[in-house]
């Protein structure tokens, strides 16, 4: 697939900056900072997202959503990214939605993916085990007792994980992986307070769930669940996009107005060319990214692509939000001015599933060295 | 669709019966690309050959015009041909500046008897030419060139010198920037004129680089009489072909960074100094920048696909050529100097079938004039900080 947006495409991203900008902007995030809502995010904007179906673009048809694809998906992050838009889309969405879809059973599917399309629910990936994201040592937290499944683990780092209605948690069991659809009433939530100031917290699970709520282990054990994963990375990667290429444009905006010794700072050589090389950077961002996405509607192997993806966008995202603060001296480091939310957005998503080196390790072993 | 499935099927035949065997081979050195010219260098006699049988029918430059010699294909034939030929490992039959450079300015500047007098001996491959540019005090600031040419009537006489010109002492005409009027700015009355390097007064002298490789040139004028028919686009104009042409030669040099073997530089790190039970490279903090250096390849490839795609549906190239000469040759630095910590000791021989005469170290050297060829690193983000992000003038 081309590496360039049709027409369609090009319609969706503005109409959602458009709107993006007008009701859920930098300014909406800084009110939401100061004055958080007890769900955690603003309801009457998660219905509006409902309304306008993007929660059901990259659902198929058959259950409930628009069947639009991944591309369309992920340059709705990437305003949201530019936007600092707070709102659970990123978990019920890109993160539960995707893992419903590859490692759901049909039943869990016809249950839930409606729903997420409708916005009628909100949802959270539970699945990261102490400090770091690491697939390789998820501890043994299941064990099947006949008809039912004993799961007893302490789930960290889950975005949106106060307001949820239901959780996607995956553990593992002597056999494989194992994942679970759980509701809020059966877990327990211990609300983390994060950098970036949006909900997040530790989700804490023990208990006996009925076979129901298992998902189908076979598409989980046999690539279903690294696919999921690539997928919601690159959609992460997406946002990481919107954020470094906003703080970027508003870094140079300053370049070109701060004066110092009697000149525009952005005439002097030395920032010129750290903001040129950056430059440079981003807009290999902007290809890498939109490569994985075609990818994932294509259906192709995701392979290390998606690894590639999310560590080239997590390196430049900390240059960019760096080089921003940077750039802009004293009043970068003032909590006053934006920039500095942009710094702790992008250090969250980056390490939501996996960060910078997790990846550039998975990305050198896919490619056999 | 089916013209082209037609086109497909009798390309295939044709080139089955007329690329000879040994231009199937792949490249193996410098003497294996074709230039033409009237003295052609030669590492087997077929080349000339499958020039020959691939200009008859236009096809060295296979979009070019037919009234040019061309081979008036569309983009979508051309393509074809491009598959074809990749298919049964053809060669390419012909590599020159008239193909890359003089030839695209003649086609958007020239007149039409230019571009008959002109074009055809390209396609042909019977003229070789080289690019009178930079000047000893005209490097990164081209536009100050000094070299004169003095109007008497009918005809120029120039006066001068070039340096860094490619293979001058190989070629047999010269497109050359030269100065008719220094009463404006720098950038105005500079003209794009052509002659042939055998008229008296123009000497050449190759300039050894630090690779051991002489593919540079000291040039120089001695009252050399240049008829005005020779005048390119209007006289002291010819900054605009010049800018057009540098954006061509930038495009051309960034590819360097997208030359690669069949395996990946991890791949061959992992062949010489080996995996651990897990499969990961024994030298941690080799691989490391080794997979930031193959990260950065694949979003610079996947850069170009994106720009190529956009440029295809209409939406224009713009200052993006300038980041990929930046980037592409930047690239090809990094993959350079890792392909010395890959090899060790094996990568530093100079001479010697032990070291295959010194490939590795040779390339890795050559390598450094990527970044100041063609206009240097610095001057490419000076552009990009100018033009793109719109920052002022010190």
């Amino acid at each position: 697939m081309s590496l360039v947006l049709n027409e369609e495409e090009i319609m969706l991203r503005d109409s959602a900056a458009g709107f993006l900008a007008e009701t859920a902007n930098v300014d909406a995030f800084r009110k939401h900072r100061d004055n958080p809502p007890p769900a955690g995010f603003d309801q009457a904007l998660w219905g509006s997202i409902a309304e306008m179906g993007w929660c059901g673009i990259a659902i198929d048809e058959a259950h409930g959503g628009l069947g639009y694809g991944f591309t369309g998906l992920g340059l709705i992050i990437e305003q949201m990214g530019k936007n600092l838009t707070v709102s659970p889309f990123n978990s019920t969405v890109l993160m539960a939605g995707t893992a419903i879809a590859q490692f759901g059973t049909e039943a869990q599917k016809q249950e839930w993916l409606p729903k997420i399309a409708a916005g009628e629910v909100v949802m959270a990936l539970a699945i990261q085990e102490g400090s770091h994201f690491d697939l390789d040592s998820l501890s043994t937290s299941v064990s099947a007792q006949g008809d039912s499944f004993a799961v007893k683990a302490e789930k960290r780092q889950v975005l949106d994980a106060i307001g949820a209605d239901a959780y996607v948690v995956v553990g593992k069991d002597v056999s494989g992986y194992q994942a679970f659809i759980v509701t809020a009433d059966q877990v327990s939530v211990q609300d983390q307070s994060m950098v970036d100031a949006r909900s997040s917290g530790t989700v804490v699970i023990d208990i006996s769930l009925s076979a129901d709520a298992q998902m189908d282990p076979q598409s989980l054990n046999s690539g279903g669940l690294e696919r999921a994963l690539d997928i919601m990375n690159i959609g992460l990667a997406a946002e990481l996009l919107g954020v470094s290429v906003e703080a970027f444009e508003r870094t140079v905006g300053y370049l070109r107005e701060r004066k110092q010794f009697g000149k525009v700072i952005g005439s002097f050589q030395g920032l010129q060319h750290r903001a040129a090389d950056l430059f440079a950077e981003l807009e290999l961002c902007k290809a890498i990214v939109l490569k994985g996405l075609r990818a994932v509607d294509a259906g192709d192997d995701l392979g290390g692509l998606a690894s590639a993806v999310k560590a080239k966008l997590a390196q430049i995202s900390q240059r960019a939000t760096n080089e921003g603060v940077q750039m802009h001296g004293g009043i970068g480091m003032t909590d006053e001015y934006d920039i500095g939310f942009f710094i702790k957005r992008a250090r969250v998503l980056e390490h939501t599933l996996g960060d910078f080196h997790y990846h550039l390790d998975r990305y050198a072993l896919q490619g056999g060295y | 669709m089916s013209d082209l499935n037609t086109f497909r099927t009798e390309t295939r035949s044709w080139l089955e019966a007329n690329c000879p065997e040994s231009m199937r081979v792949p490249i193996r050195s410098f003497e294996d690309i074709y230039n033409g010219g009237r003295n052609p260098e030669m590492s087997h006699p077929d080349q000339k050959i499958w020039c020959d049988r691939m200009a008859e029918r236009g096809w060295t430059v296979p979009e070019w015009p037919k009234a040019y010699g061309g081979g008036g294909l569309s983009k979508a034939e051309a393509k074809v041909l491009r598959e074809e030929m990749a298919r049964i490992g053809a060669r390419s039959p012909l590599d020159s500046f008239g193909i890359s450079m003089l030839g695209p300015a003649l086609l958007k500047f020239g007149n039409e008897d230019q571009k008959l007098e002109h074009l055809p001996p390209i396609v042909r491959g019977e003229i070789r030419w080289c690019q009178g540019y930079s000047e000893p005090n005209a490097g990164s600031d081209l536009a100050s060139l000094a070299t004169r040419a003095e109007d008497k009537g009918d005809h120029y006489i120039v006066n001068g010198q070039k340096i860094w010109t490619s293979y001058a002492d190989k070629a047999d005409w010269i497109f050359c920037l030269v100065r008719t009027d220094n009463t404006g700015s720098k950038h105005e009355g500079i003209s794009f004129v052509l002659f042939d390097m055998a008229t008296p007064g123009v000497t050449t002298r190759p300039i050894k680089l630090i690779s051991g490789s002489s593919p540079f040139c000291e040039t120089f004028f001695d009252d050399v009489p240049v008829l005005k028919k020779n005048l390119v686009g209007e006289e002291g104009k010819g900054w605009t072909i010049a800018k057009y042409l540098l954006t061509h030669e930038r495009e051309m040099i960034s590819s360097f960074g997208a030359a690669s073997g069949k395996k990946t530089l991890g791949q061959r790190a992992a062949d010489n100094m080996g995996t651990d039970a897990s499969g990961r490279l024994r030298a941690g903090t080799l691989r490391s920048v080794i997979a930031q250096y193959q990260l950065d390849t694949l979003a610079f490839a996947a850069t170009m696909e994106k720009v190529t795609a956009e440029a295809k549906a209409g939406q224009g190239l713009g200052p993006a050529s300038s980041i990929f000469k930046y980037y592409g040759t930047e690239l090809n630095k990094r993959r350079n100097e890792l392909l010395l910590s890959v090899e060790g000791e094996s990568a530093l021989g100079w001479d010697g079938e032990e070291y295959n005469e010194g490939e590795i170290a040779r390339a890795w050297l050559r390598s450094k004039g990527n970044s100041i060829e063609g206009g240097t690193s610095e001057v490419q983000l000076n552009i990009v900080a100018k033009r793109v992000l719109g920052l002022p003038d010190a």
